[in-house]
């Protein structure tokens, strides 16, 4: 190896650590803020005492336990529907030749450029129409039909061999027996996959049920979070940042502690 | 089984999903197109079609081009530029060195955190008098900047914050269309004494393109959908200055409850995604693709 690219080796490994502290400084600064006092929040010295009151503080000062328990109800049972749905449509679509079933895709396919949350207005109308405003159901319902679902589990669906299917048959497996026994447990990586990011999305989601809902019993964590920090009650950024890290807390540890799968799952998701 | 029975189960399993694509996707894109021609649902007025008259309004309105501009704005200036550091990020953590895994985890971990939360944090970055950004300008001579209360920098500052959040998440594409190169190809250009730069150039760059191609479709519908962070940093001010078409929709629907008006601002941003979509079909037509 010559010099020169020692030196552009050097200078890659510089720039990649440059990025990495780039990317992390906002967020040590934030956990930074979110465990000393006010008086620290820009002062920066080893000798500072560290406090968990912003956190107890930001706890009191909102329903944050209503919010995670309305964001975790939500984020279930978007996932468990969405899974079901996802899957009967995606084995229709790779292994049962019926009538229509191109056209069927191709519009399928059109969620993946119009997301529900462009459709907002529309959405509002249809969700008040069923008599849904202000309740979990509501926020969920647009989101349940996935295209991304159905086209990662599809794809997935096409690359098992048919033999297997054949298999199942001879066994006595009907249509859902062969999807349930053989198809399904196949997959498995990539519905683990499917689910941390459809878990993360719907757990960060704000905009749709921001207009959804208007009360703390509906109220998902982000839209919490937002009503706290817009409140101009003289709430000080010590708080806001404690509460800040703690709605995002259950996804950060969980990435933090299986960051490898975690990455490994995003990967597999994008690969389609 | 014959063929009719499969049909049958086929239609059976496709069922309710195709039922909630129809109601949340389908007929609101319809709708959308049918109410920007009607007027708004009004207690002593009824909707009535009105033809024109709401895109007349929405040409006549400043705040409509103003938002346009920035969405625009906001788009070319995040969409390279995250495309370009999420390549890099994916370059820098697919080799085999020191730390790899660390850095991985720093550049993806703004990706897994809801905007909201982002824009908290960002807030206090941009902050003026004690925010941090002020407090490494200041000793420089360069302070008394307020970025999110100002015309020039607050669309800059959206921007920023868009790409932090975004880049570590399109690095994971990258990375795994990184994991699908040969090691062969790196052998042949090393016996051909191709140099990093050049291998990369001349190899990776361009088996990399289809990558780029779905990574920006996406970026750009990216670009159009997330607002979040908007509504927390900056309300769409100063001045609508970064004000984007998703937040006016809003704004417009949900605060002034002009429904006419605010369809016919969804019916644009319809048709801005259409073009996103017509452009990704031409370009794969144009064989960006080496399968």
């Amino acid at each position: 190896m010559n010099a020169l690219s020692i030196l552009g080796r050097g200078v890659e490994q510089g720039a990649a650590w440059l990025l990495g502290l780039l990317w992390l400084l906002p967020l040590v600064f934030a956990v930074w803020t979110a465990f000393h006092s006010p008086a620290y929040m820009a002062h920066f010295s080893f000798t500072a005492p560290l406090t968990l009151e912003n956190f107890k503080n930001a706890w009191q000062a909102a329903p944050f336990a209503r919010y995670f328990l309305n964001t975790t109800l939500l984020v279930i049972g978007i996932l468990i529907a969405q899974f079901t749905l996802c899957t009967l449509a995606a084995f229709a679509f790779a292994r049962l030749p019926f009538v229509g079933s191109r056209l069927l895709f191709a519009l399928v396919l059109i969620q993946l450029m119009v997301a529900p949350d462009i459709l907002l207005l529309e959405n509002y109308r249809a969700i008040k129409m069923l008599g849904l405003m202000d309740t979990l159901p509501g926020i969920a319902l647009p989101y349940l039909a996935s295209a991304f679902g159905i086209f990662l589990l599809r794809q997935t669906f096409l690359t098992i061999p048919k033999d297997l299917e054949e298999a199942a048959r001879i066994e006595g497996c009907g249509p859902f027996g062969t999807l349930w026994r053989v198809y399904v447990p196949i997959a498995r990586p990539i519905y683990v996959a499917y689910g941390l990011v459809s878990v993360s999305w719907h757990w960060n989601n704000f905009l749709w049920p921001l207009i959804i809902t208007n009360s703390v019993e509906t109220r998902p964590l982000t839209v919490g979070l937002a009503v706290f920090a817009s409140s101009d009650q003289g709430i000080d950024w010590s708080v806001i940042t404690a509460a800040t890290l703690m709605t995002s807390a259950p996804l950060l540890i969980g990435f933090l502690l299986f960051q490898r799968q975690f990455v490994q799952s995003f990967v597999r998701a994008g690969i389609r | 089984m014959n063929t009719l029975r499969l049909s049958l189960y086929g239609w059976l399993m496709v069922l309710p999903a195709a039922t909630l694509l129809a109601l949340f996707t389908h007929i609101p894109v319809v709708e959308s197109f049918v109410h920007s021609f009607m007027s708004t649902d009004k207690p002593k007025r009824p909707s009535r079609f009105v033809g024109l008259d709401n895109y007349d309004s929405l040409v006549a309105d400043p705040i409509f081009w103003k938002a346009l501009t920035n969405n625009l704005i906001y788009a070319l200036g995040s969409v390279p530029l995250s495309i370009a550091i999420a390549m890099m990020m994916a370059l820098f953590v697919n080799d085999k060195s020191a730390g790899r895994s660390f850095l991985r985890v720093a550049y993806f971990t703004p990706t897994i955190l809801p905007m909201i939360a982002v824009a908290n944090i960002w807030i206090f970055f941009f902050t003026p008098d004690y925010g941090l950004l002020e407090q490494i300008l200041k000793p420089l001579g360069l302070g008394g900047n307020n970025f999110l209360g100002s015309n020039n920098t607050a669309l800059l500052a959206v921007t920023i914050v868009a790409i932090w959040k975004e880049s570590g998440f399109f690095m994971i594409f990258y990375l795994a269309a990184l994991q699908q190169i040969s090691p062969d190809l790196k052998e042949a250009a090393a016996i051909e004494g191709a140099g990093r730069f050049t291998f990369f150039r001349r190899v990776t760059f361009p088996l990399l393109m289809p990558t780029t191609l779905f990574v920006m479709v996406n970026a750009l519908i990216n670009a159009f959908r997330v607002v979040d962070h908007i509504f927390v940093m900056t309300g769409g001010g100063p001045n609508n200055a970064t004000s984007v078409l998703l937040f006016r929709i809003y704004e417009v629907g949900f605060k002034y409850f002009d429904f006419g008006l605010a369809s016919a601002m969804t019916v644009v941003l319809l048709c801005v995604l259409g073009f996103v979509a017509l452009g990704q079909f031409f370009a794969l037509d144009r064989k960006v693709h080496y399968q």
